[in-house]
């Protein structure tokens, strides 16, 4: 059971001795170019079943969302330039505006600004998926990754509403693929870091949009990233899951966002559900004890 | 507080993902609640000397039970793999609490319902019939402590999501399904025994209609925002429905429950359908509310530019 203290490293506290150093993903979204190598990469290392070969018409996101056979999903939002006085938004730095007739129009010429990110599973401090899986299938792992044993989960659906970012899913199909009625999502490639290997998708990454390391080394470097773009007059940058102190204890994969984070799908203030258990559990006891009581006061004055 | 106007999703896709579950839980939510109810009615009878109301009681919560941890098995995504659910016990998960719950409690009351069965065979069971009827009575009393467990943690469960309705609804939950499970009781009571033994039944349903109805409203002050959910499609008419019946069966039952056998009838059974229709109601809503951005978006949204404000006015 996860302590609610300040727990630095989850590995040690879920039980793991000499645990190595928590390993993550920094996923900065400023670099991402769309490529989907991540989402190809990750499909065919993990052997994930196709799911969904439709046009959305959500930009170039044809993907939809994560779920049971999607562990990395990119965002795709086209932005038109924002109607307020002030100039709206700053253009990326990598987009210079210069005289070359050649060079690609820079957003403030064009009016429209193009957010990508590849979004994956959080691996949380504090995750609820693992907290109300009855098996105990979901697991923390010696790296401080949150990974199902898939040949213990029985598919009973619980974690799925109690995840805050909508990751986790039940697979449905096709029929004869592998893990059908199974919880399924990102492992962080468990079986990779466990050779002292990259994960595929960070391994994919043509532009080291996707960074894996130690979760510490991130963060500071995702610091010295906000801190840059800043400077280069990109002010809508932040970081997204950084903070060990959020609602679910800072995240293992955690982010670098261009907007609000509801602009890509995801929560702007996620909180662990577990978080209120206590005195949920409080609730359940009165509202008990007030059942017993009743069914004794009906009895009263029972007679044979 | 209004909320905001307009919020920014991402092509009004889904944040967070509905329970792939379909009617087999919001079914169990009402069988495990009905046995409950029933065990603790049985329990009374059983105590006080009122044959006939334990008989039926004790049968509706072996009916009740069996009925429900079929459903629960069936839902499953690999339903063969159901004892896993026994490989540990875990406080931080509902459902593992609930998983041994009904392992305790389960057997207790098939052993009491199954006495009066046997009771009800025209033939005699020599040797299992002596142990059934010893059994019964200490098998039925620690059904009927388990009870008030069995009848909350579904509350727990629920709200123990990131579903809006459901974790918003999280201080309602338990007293609503408890309220719910001793109408539910209490009215199949009174379809099934007769006036005379039936009183302590009528008490609690009106007793669990009235509970049920009133958390049901202060339900609806706490949800804020998802309480739209409560009032959108299927969970309006089956809130609507729930109302109806539950109101109405509780009058039912106070004005002509005990003197009128066909009138007591339509009451219990106004009652049963009520129990089902809120326990349906508030899955649909529960549901509903995951699916629409909107209501996990906006009260997020909320809390931290409120948080934001607060930190800059601070420094």
């Amino acid at each position: 059971m996860q302590r609610w203290s300040s727990a630095p490293d989850p590995a040690t506290d879920t039980g793991w001795t000499d645990a190595p150093a928590r390993k993550g993903f920094f996923t900065d979204s400023s670099i991402c170019i769309g490529c989907k190598a991540c989402e190809v990469a990750c499909k065919e290392w993990n052997g994930i079943p196709e799911d969904g070969l439709e046009m959305l018409g959500m930009s170039y996101d044809n993907t939809g969302a994560l779920g049971a056979s999607t562990w990395r999903h990119v965002a795709f939002i086209e932005q038109p330039r924002r109607p307020t006085g002030g100039g709206g938004f700053t253009p990326l730095p990598m987009v210079a505006a210069t005289s070359d007739q050649n060079s690609p129009a820079s957003a403030a010429e064009t009016g429209i600004r193009w957010l990508m990110s590849s979004d994956v599973c959080k691996h949380c401090t504090h995750a609820a998926c693992l907290d109300v899986c009855p098996t105990g299938s979901l697991m923390r792992t010696e790296f401080g990754t949150v990974v199902v044993q898939d040949d213990i989960c029985n598919g009973c659906g619980y974690c799925i509403p109690a995840c805050p970012f909508g990751v986790i899913d039940r697979r449905d199909g096709p029929a004869g693929a592998r893990n059908v009625g199974i919880a399924q999502k990102c492992t962080l490639c468990y079986d990779r870091l466990g050779e002292g290997m990259t994960p595929a998708c960070a391994q994919a990454c043509p532009t080291k949009s996707i960074l894996y390391g130690d979760l510490e080394e991130l963060r500071i470097t995702a610091q010295h990233r906000v801190e840059e773009l800043h400077t280069a007059g990109v002010a809508d940058a932040r970081l997204y899951l950084a903070d060990p102190n959020d609602g679910i204890g800072g995240a293992g994969a955690f982010f670098l966002l261009l907007d609000e984070p509801e602009v890509y799908g995801l929560p702007p203030d996620p909180v662990v559900t577990t978080r209120d258990l206590p005195a949920m559990w409080r609730t359940a006891a009165i509202a008990g004890a007030t059942l017993l009581a009743g069914a004794a006061a009906a009895f009263v004055r029972a007679r044979p | 507080m209004v909320p905001q106007a307009t919020f920014t999703s991402y092509y009004g896709r889904p944040v967070v993902k509905p329970s792939p579950w379909q009617s087999d839980i919001p079914a169990y939510l009402f069988l495990g609640g009905l046995a409950a109810g029933s065990s603790l009615l049985a329990a009374g009878a059983d105590l006080r000397n009122l044959p006939e109301l334990r008989r039926v009681a004790r049968i509706a919560a072996l009916a009740g039970v069996a009925a429900g941890g079929a459903a629960l098995i069936h839902d499953l995504g690999r339903p063969a793999r159901f004892l896993n659910m026994l490989r540990t016990a875990k406080p931080t998960s509902p459902m593992s609490m609930g998983t041994w719950i009904l392992t305790a409690y389960g057997p207790m009351a098939s052993l009491a319902g199954a006495s009066e069965l046997a009771g009800l065979l025209p033939w005699k069971l020599p040797i299992a019939g002596r142990l059934l009827s010893l059994g019964a009575r200490p098998a039925g009393l620690v059904a009927a402590l388990l009870a008030p467990a069995l009848a909350s943690y579904t509350g727990v469960l629920l709200s123990d999501t990131a579903t809006p309705a459901w974790h918003g609804a999280r201080r309602e939950l338990p007293y609503i399904f408890v309220g719910s499970a001793a109408a539910a009781a209490g009215g199949l009571a009174m379809c099934c025994a007769g006036l005379e033994q039936a009183a302590p039944a009528r008490r609690m349903a009106v007793g669990g209609a009235v509970v049920a109805l009133a958390m049901e409203q202060r339900m609806e002050q706490s949800l804020g925002l998802s309480a739209e959910t409560l009032h959108s499609g299927k969970a309006r008419t089956l809130m609507a429905a729930n109302r109806a019946l539950t109101a109405g069966g509780a009058v039912g039952t106070i004005a002509l429950g005990g003197r009128n056998r066909v009138a007591a009838r339509a009451a219990g059974a106004a009652l049963l359908a009520g129990s089902v229709c809120a326990r349906f109601a508030i899955f649909e809503a529960g549901q509903l509310s995951a699916r629409d951005p909107r209501y996990t978006v906006i009260p997020q949204r909320e809390r931290v530019d409120r948080a934001t404000a607060v930190d800059a006015g601070r420094s």
